[in-house]
This record gives structure tokens, C-alpha cells and sequence, in this order.
């Protein structure tokens, strides 16, 4: 018995010794998994690149069915308990200029696709990718980010903040540059 | 009418019997009380007789100088013997040392004092600083940081504060807002255990102070915004291991209700009110969450403590009255077993919690001595209770309010105004107080020398829409749209002295903003508190009358607190530093345009942003 014993214990030894850490000598491009990673900065060491665009984004900006479904999912999905009607309260304001991840429907579905860092939840899980965009929408919606003409307009409920309509672009609050 | 209101409070005899002597400006007034008091005045040359009302010796020893618990004591009265510092030179205060705590969010805690080390906790990311008065300036001694999940701020509700830590036998006990209780060797800052008890990823933080009673660490849990279902835990002081836990909303078993089980009023008698008393499974996301304030009453053996909100604030979908949410339990010190309950706002439609502070006080009611417990509400009401029995002795409105018509006093029960009534697309305007009460968190002081209780509090209405809301744990379950407004007279906030035995105010002074600081009392007979313009203020315990005031580097909204330092000098400490769910438009940097944001009280603060910034840093005080 001992000897077979040591004689595994020596091959699986020397089987050890021939295992050499693999490298990966050719990594693939930073795009690599299935999914659309998009930069949460605009530093890119050795100059920027254009961020990568996903074709439902622009299908889904401005078209007034989506945004209104966005805004139904909004209050839905919870979103209104912890962003308000936009202007915030546990979650950042929604509705002003800034942005702590970037404001592109791209950026936008990312942060409620895998959530972010201080407190937003990943809602992978539970909202379909379709909506998630329908979210993003509404929510540049909500800074002035929408064609007017496709925005939603004021609903029946209390009377919060200016319809999504008419709200005006956050960045210039309605003034021309 | 100020005026008259004033007399009436001079001539309860522990004013005119136990005069401090009056500096030139209040010369006006004492002659005139020395008139209308005249017959008292026979027993001035007598030693003062006991005060009328006074807290239990038990739960308010001798004052030692130091402060080791956020309300001074068991009894939760925030008053200080120390009288170095007086109505006559208040005036002369200057800052004695100043330091950053390095976080921009609201400021709630009370500073510790004990020996010759400050103890300080901060809002997320929870640091504990510990400085040595002993020397000049009060160097750091050590820091604990605990690095608490930054997730947890994304479900804290109304900014990520804490209100404090807790002292005894050496360590210092303080919670994170992801739900750990930690234990740290005072001296030395090294954790002793860490005890994970509440659970984020379902809505659970921690926001409140814990209290140390007999050897175990007592810790609620925040969440009434989240559909979390409310407790009390015991944690060893020694290692941190849960000795017991009380729900506030199911079976009697989970909420320690057993034999010993007596409630005052029929409405809280029968068999798991805690599940009966909401549809099917409700009671399991139906908040009563315990984020504020919990007394001890050693010569009973009973702790008190409230219980917040049902969740969610729409009431459609929680038809009944809710069991044991909005209320307040006396449990067992030891087991934590129910003594007794008495629910302030039975299938509450407001968000009115009720956790706010409850002093413990003996004093003679209609003739009889009763021990009792006074709690200003923030439905509205001054209570009065048995705090043996939890009957209801006195339910005054302490500021406007029309969301009720009063208590009735033989069933315990408030009476609801029909037009208040709050539903699913529904919008109800008008309704006072608001949402955050006529007073939240923020802890009144009562001084056994003027008898009076001072209140910080709001004076706000709001606006109600109920809408539909899904729950999906770990997010919002609220339902209801929100938009607040200054409440009569136009004056956001209020500081209100209360005449407990008159059942009156004795005065009031408007504030702009609601006064969401605590408060501390003197034998000196100043009042400190702050305002979220960043004042801190010092009135006449009796008058109320401005003594001196100071403005700091951002709005306060934490609670002062006065020691005797190792020089043996009176100091004053506040921490300064604007934030809290009033103040989240700062903190927050929330936007105005929104009336609902912060749950509506954005609507109402909308010029806090163009007084204040956010900062915090405290503040010691002292006379040169
Ligand atoms: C539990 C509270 C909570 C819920 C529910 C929630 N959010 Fe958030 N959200 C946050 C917090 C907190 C942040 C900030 C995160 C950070 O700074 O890392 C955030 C960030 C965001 C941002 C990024 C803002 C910026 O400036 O870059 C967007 C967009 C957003 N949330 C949209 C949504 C949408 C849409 C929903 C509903 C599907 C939602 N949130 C639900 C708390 C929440």
C-alpha cells in the first residue's frame, strides 16, 4: 500500500512542477465580454476615444411611446421613492445638470442595468433590457434631454414639477448659450 | 400675549421662590412678577422647597460634569447642574476649540464627555474621533474608522446620519449606517466586537444612538421608507451577542408580548394584534421601525421606547389600525417583554412616527403623585402618560394642527379629522403638521427649576397625493406624493417652552426654519440650541429671551451638550454641520424644482441652499 501511495504522491509532484501559470500574451480588446462597458470618466490616458455607441440608444431617445412607458416604469420600478419626481432625495437629483456618471442613454442604462457604487441598485435582475432603455429615456427626459414634441406632458397627479415637455435643458436652463 | 404667558410661568412657584438674580435687561419683567407674585415671595428667605417636577433620582443621578449618553440620562431630561455659565454672563462666550469632522452630511450627534476625552461619531462613513481636553486644543487622541458599505447610502431615507454614540464601563458603543454595532475600548479606540445586525439589502440601516441599560447595548432599526419590519435588540454589552429581539409588527411571540402584557387601553387588548390588525402578510413589510429614542426607569425596570410608521405611507393598502406601529412599548430591562403599549396614531395616514424622545418625570397630577412619561409627538400632542400604566393623563397640541381633533381621553384614542384623510389619487392639501411632524427627532430638554419642557420643532402643513407603489425589497415603499409649505404665521420652525403642569406654553419663539436641533437646559438657566442658518443660541430658561448667539459655518442640526473640563470650567458643545431629511436639499444637493423631493420637504426648504452650505465641524464654548 505505502508504495503505490508514494508513488502517486511523487507523480502528482512532478505533474505540479510541469503546470506553468498560463498568460495570455495576446489580451483581448478592453471591449471583450458580451456586454457594453461604458466609461464612467472622460479621462482617458492617451487620448479619448469615442465612446462606444449601442443602436438602441438613439431608437429609443425620442420616441414618445418609450418615454412615457419610462415614465409609467419610473414610479413602477421605485425609482420615484428614491430619485422623487426627479429632484432627488435618498438618490441624486435627477433633473439638474449634473452627473455623476455621465448623462448619455448609454451611461444612463448601464447605471440601472448594473447599478452604481453609492447606493444605486443593480436592477439587472429585474427590469427587461427593452425597459431599461425606456428608463433612460425618461430620465434625460426629466433635464430637458428630449424633443419636446415627444416628452411626456403633465399627468393627473398633484401637480410636482413642470411637465417633462417643458422642462427646460438643464445645462442652459432654457438660456441660448 | 408673549408677555402674559410669561407671568403666568413666573408665578409657578419654582420660579418665585428660587430666583437668579436678574441681569439690567430683564428688570421690566421681574418687577412686574415680583408684583404679581408678591404673596409667594414670603418664602424666598427659605431654603427652596423640592422641585414640583422632577425626573426620578434613579434616572437622573447627581450630575458628575460629564456626558455619557445623547440624553444626559435614563430619565432623558438634557439638563446640567453646572451653573458656571449663567443667564448674566451667557453673553461672554467664546470658542474654546474647534475641529473638522470631515464629512459634508448632517451633523444629529451629541458629543460624549467623559474624563478627560470627547468622543464624537459622524454621519457616513461613521468615523469616531476621540480628542483629549486635556490639552490645549484638544488634539486627536485616536479614530476608529469602521468603513461601512457605501451602498448602505442609497437606503438610508433622509440623509445618512447618526444621532450619537453611548458610553459605558469603558467602551464606547456606536452603529454604522450598514447596520453593525460596534464596541471600541474608550481609551485606546481598539473595536472590541462588531455585532452585524441589520441587513441593507432589505432596507435595514441604522440612524439612532444606542443606550446602555445593565450590562446590554440596545439598537433599533431605520427602514419605515423602505417596508422594513421594525425591532429592538439586546446586544451583550460584553460581546456583543443578541440577548433578545422584539418586533413591533407580527405574531405576540416575536414582539415579547406574554402574560405580563398590559395595556391601558381596550383598543390594544387582544391576541396578535401585530398580525390581525393589517391584511394578510402586511405586518411583514409594515415598518415600525425603532430610529429614535428609548428611556429607563430603574426603580420599574422598564424601558421605553416608540415605534415608527407603518409602511407604506399610502394607507389604502394597510386597512386597520396597524398593531404596533406609531406607538410606544414599556418592556422588561432585562427580557424585553411587553409591559405595556399605547398607540399615539393608530393606522397613522401621515408618516407620523413615534419615536420621538420621552422624559421620564414625578410630579403631582390633579392632587395625586403620579409617575409619569411627557412626550411632545409628532402627531401634535404634548402627552402626558402613566408611565406605569401608559394611561393617557393630558394630549395638548403644542403648535397648529388639523390632520386630528384632539385625543379622546377614555378610549386613548386620537380623534382623525375626515377631511385630512389621505387615499390612493387623492390629493389632500393642507394638512398640518406635516410628514415630519410638528416635531421629529430633534430631543426636547426639561429643566426641574422652571418646570418647563423646551421644544425644538417645525411649524409646517403639506400637501398629500397617494399613489400606487410596488414592493421590492430594498427600495422605497412609500406610495404617496408629498409637497410641503410653512405652516400658519409663515415661520418654518418654532421653540417652543412647554408648562407641563399648566398644559400650556409658557413662551414661543418663531424661527425660521424648522428648529431641527436638540436642546440643553441649565442650572444656570440657559437654553442652547441651533438653527439650520448655523446660529447657536442661548435663551432665558424662563424668558426665553435671546442671550447670546453665535453664528457657526453651517446650519445645525445636532444636539448641544455641556460638560465640566478637566480645568473645571463649564464648556458648551455642538457640532455644527446642515443636512438631516430637512436639510437634505444641502446635503443632498437636491433640486428645488421638484416640489416632492426629499418625500416632499425640498418644497419647503428651497432657500436653505442660498443660506447655508454643507460642512461639519464642532464647536466648545466657554467663558474667557
Ligand atoms: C434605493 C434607492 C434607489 C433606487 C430605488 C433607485 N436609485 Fe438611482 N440612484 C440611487 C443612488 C444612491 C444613486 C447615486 C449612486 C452613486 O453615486 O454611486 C443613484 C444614481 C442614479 C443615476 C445616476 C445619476 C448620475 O448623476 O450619474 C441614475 C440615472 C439613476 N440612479 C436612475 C434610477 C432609475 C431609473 C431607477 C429605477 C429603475 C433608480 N435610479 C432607482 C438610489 C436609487
Amino acid at each position: 500500500m505505502r508504495p503505490v501511495v508514494a508513488l502517486l504522491l511523487s507523480a502528482s509532484l512532478a505533474l505540479a512542477a510541469c503546470q506553468r501559470e498560463e498568460r495570455d500574451t495576446r489580451p483581448q480588446s478592453a471591449l471583450g465580454s458580451g456586454e457594453q462597458p461604458i466609461p464612467v470618466t472622460t479621462l482617458e490616458p492617451g487620448g479619448q476615444r469615442p465612446s462606444p455607441a449601442d443602436n438602441k440608444a438613439a431608437s429609443f431617445e425620442a420616441n414618445a411611446f418609450h418615454l412615457s412607458e419610462g415614465k409609467r416604469l419610473f414610479g413602477w420600478f421605485n425609482c420615484s421613492g428614491c430619485h422623487a419626481n426627479g429632484g432627488g432625495g435618498m438618490g441624486p437629483a435627477l433633473m439638474d445638470e449634473k452627473w455623476i456618471y455621465g448623462s448619455s442613454m448609454e451611461s444612463i442604462h448601464a447605471t440601472i442595468r448594473d447599478g452604481r457604487p453609492n447606493g444605486m441598485p443593480s436592477f439587472r435582475d429585474k427590469i427587461p433590457d427593452d425597459q431599461i432603455w425606456e428608463l433612460a429615456a425618461f430620465v434625460r427626459s426629466l433635464s430637458g434631454n428630449a424633443p419636446s414634441s415627444a416628452a411626456p406632458s403633465r399627468n393627473d397627479d398633484m401637480m410636482v414639477h413642470p411637465s417633462e415637455n417643458r422642462m427646460p435643458d438643464a445645462a442652459t436652463l432654457g438660456k441660448s448659450p | 400675549m408673549k408677555q402674559a404667558t410669561q407671568l403666568a410661568a413666573f408665578c409657578g412657584d419654582p420660579v418665585c421662590t428660587d430666583r437668579a438674580p436678574a441681569s439690567r435687561k430683564h428688570f421690566g419683567v421681574l418687577t412686574a412678577t415680583l408684583l404679581v407674585c408678591a404673596p409667594l415671595l414670603t418664602a424666598a428667605s427659605q431654603p427652596p422647597p423640592a422641585p414640583a417636577i422632577s425626573p426620578p433620582a434613579t434616572a437622573a443621578p447627581p450630575d458628575d460634569g460629564q456626558w455619557t449618553m445623547p440624553a444626559k440620562n435614563y430619565a432623558s431630561t438634557r439638563y446640567s447642574e453646572l451653573a458656571e455659565i449663567n443667564e448674566g454672563n451667557v453673553k461672554n462666550l467664546q470658542v474654546a476649540f474647534t475641529f473638522s469632522t470631515g464629512v459634508n452630511k448632517g451633523q444629529e450627534a451629541a458629543p460624549l464627555v467623559i474624563g478627560n476625552t470627547m468622543y464624537i461619531v459622524t454621519p457616513f462613513p461613521n468615523i469616531v474621533y476621540a480628542l483629549d481636553l486635556s490639552k490645549p486644543g484638544a488634539p486627536m487622541k485616536w479614530k476608529y474608522e469602521p468603513n461601512p458599505e457605501p451602498a448602505a447610502q442609497g437606503v438610508a431615507c433622509c440623509d445618512v446620519v447618526t444621532r450619537g454614540a453611548a458610553f459605558a464601563d469603558g467602551r464606547v458603543f456606536f452603529n454604522t449606517l450598514d447596520g453593525h454595532t460596534i464596541a471600541l475600548d474608550a481609551n485606546s479606540g481598539q473595536p472590541i466586537w462588531n455585532a452585524h445586525i441589520a441587513n441593507i439589502n432589505i432596507g435595514e440601516t441604522i440612524t439612532m444612538a444606542p443606550l446602555v441599560v445593565k450590562g446590554k447595548v440596545l439598537v433599533g432599526n431605520s427602514g419605515g421608507e423602505m417596508g422594513v419590519r421594525g425591532w429592538v435588540k439586546a446586544l451583550d454589552a460584553g460581546d456583543g451577542h443578541v440577548v433578545w429581539t422584539a418586533y413591533n409588527t407580527g405574531p405576540d411571540k416575536e414582539v415579547l408580548i406574554g402574560p405580563d402584557f398590559k395595556p391601558h387601553y381596550d383598543m390594544d387588548k387582544g391576541k396578535d394584534l401585530g398580525v390581525t390588525t393589517w391584511p394578510p402578510e402586511a405586518w411583514k413589510i409594515g415598518g415600525g421601525n425603532m430610529w429614535g429614542w428609548i428611556s429607563y426607569d430603574p426603580d420599574l425596570n422598564l424601558i421605553f421606547h416608540g415605534t415608527g410608521n407603518p409602511g407604506p405611507w399610502n394607507p389604502d393598502l394597510r386597512p386597520g389600525d396597524n398593531k404596533w406601529t406609531s406607538g410606544i412599548f414599556a418592556r422588561d430591562a432585562d427580557t424585553g417583554a411587553a409591559k405595556w403599549f399605547y398607540q399615539w396614531t393608530p393606522h397613522d395616514l401621515h408618516d407620523y412616527d413615534g419615536i420621538n424622545e420621552q422624559v421620564l418625570l414625578d410630579m403631582n397630577w390633579q392632587g395625586k403623585p403620579r409617575k409619569v412619561l411627557v412626550r411632545p409627538e409628532r402627531n401634535g400632542y404634548l402627552y402626558v402618560l402613566d408611565r406605569t400604566t401608559g394611561e393617557v393623563l393630558s394630549a395638548k397640541p403644542y403648535g397648529p394642527v388639523n390632520s386630528s381633533k384632539g385625543v379622546d381621553l377614555k378610549t386613548g384614542r386620537l380623534i382623525e379629522n375626515p377631511d385630512k384623510l389621505t387615499g390612493t389619487g387623492k390629493v389632500v392639501r393642507d394638512i398640518c403638521p406635516t410628514a415630519s411632524g410638528l416635531k421629529d427627532w430633534q430631543p426636547s430638554a426639561f429643566s426641574p427649576k422652571t418646570g418647563l419642557l423646551y421644544i425644538p420643532h417645525n411649524n409646517l402643513c403639506m400637501d398629500e397625493e397617494g399613489v400606487e407603489v410596488n414592493y421590492i425589497a430594498g427600495t422605497p415603499y412609500v406610495g404617496m406624493n408629498v409637497r410641503m409649505i410653512p405652516g400658519p404665521g409663515g415661520n418654518r420652525g418654532a421653540f417652543t417652552a412647554w408648562d407641563i403642569a399648566a398644559e400650556k406654553p409658557a413662551w414661543s419663539l418663531k424661527e425660521n426654519f424648522p428648529v431641527w436641533s436638540g436642546a440643553v437646559v441649565t442650572a444656570g438657566d440657559v437654553v442652547f440650541y441651533g438653527t439650520m442658518e448655523g446660529w447657536f443660541k442661548a435663551v432665558s430658561a424662563k424668558t426665553g429671551d435671546l442671550l447670546w448667539q453665535f453664528k457657526t459655518s453651517s446650519g445645525i442640526i445636532g444636539q448641544p451638550i455641556t460638560y465640566r473640563g478637566p480645568d473645571g470650567h463649564q464648556y458648551v458643545a455642538i457640532l455644527s454641520g446642515v443636512g438631516g431629511w430637512a436639510g437634505a436639499i444641502v446635503s443632498g444637493d437636491l433640486d428645488p424644482r421638484d416640489a416632492t423631493a426629499a418625500l416632499g420637504f425640498v418644497n419647503v426648504m428651497k432657500d436653505l441652499k442660498n443660506t447655508t452650505t454643507a460642512g461639519g465641524t464642532l464647536y466648545v464654548f466657554r467663558l474667557p
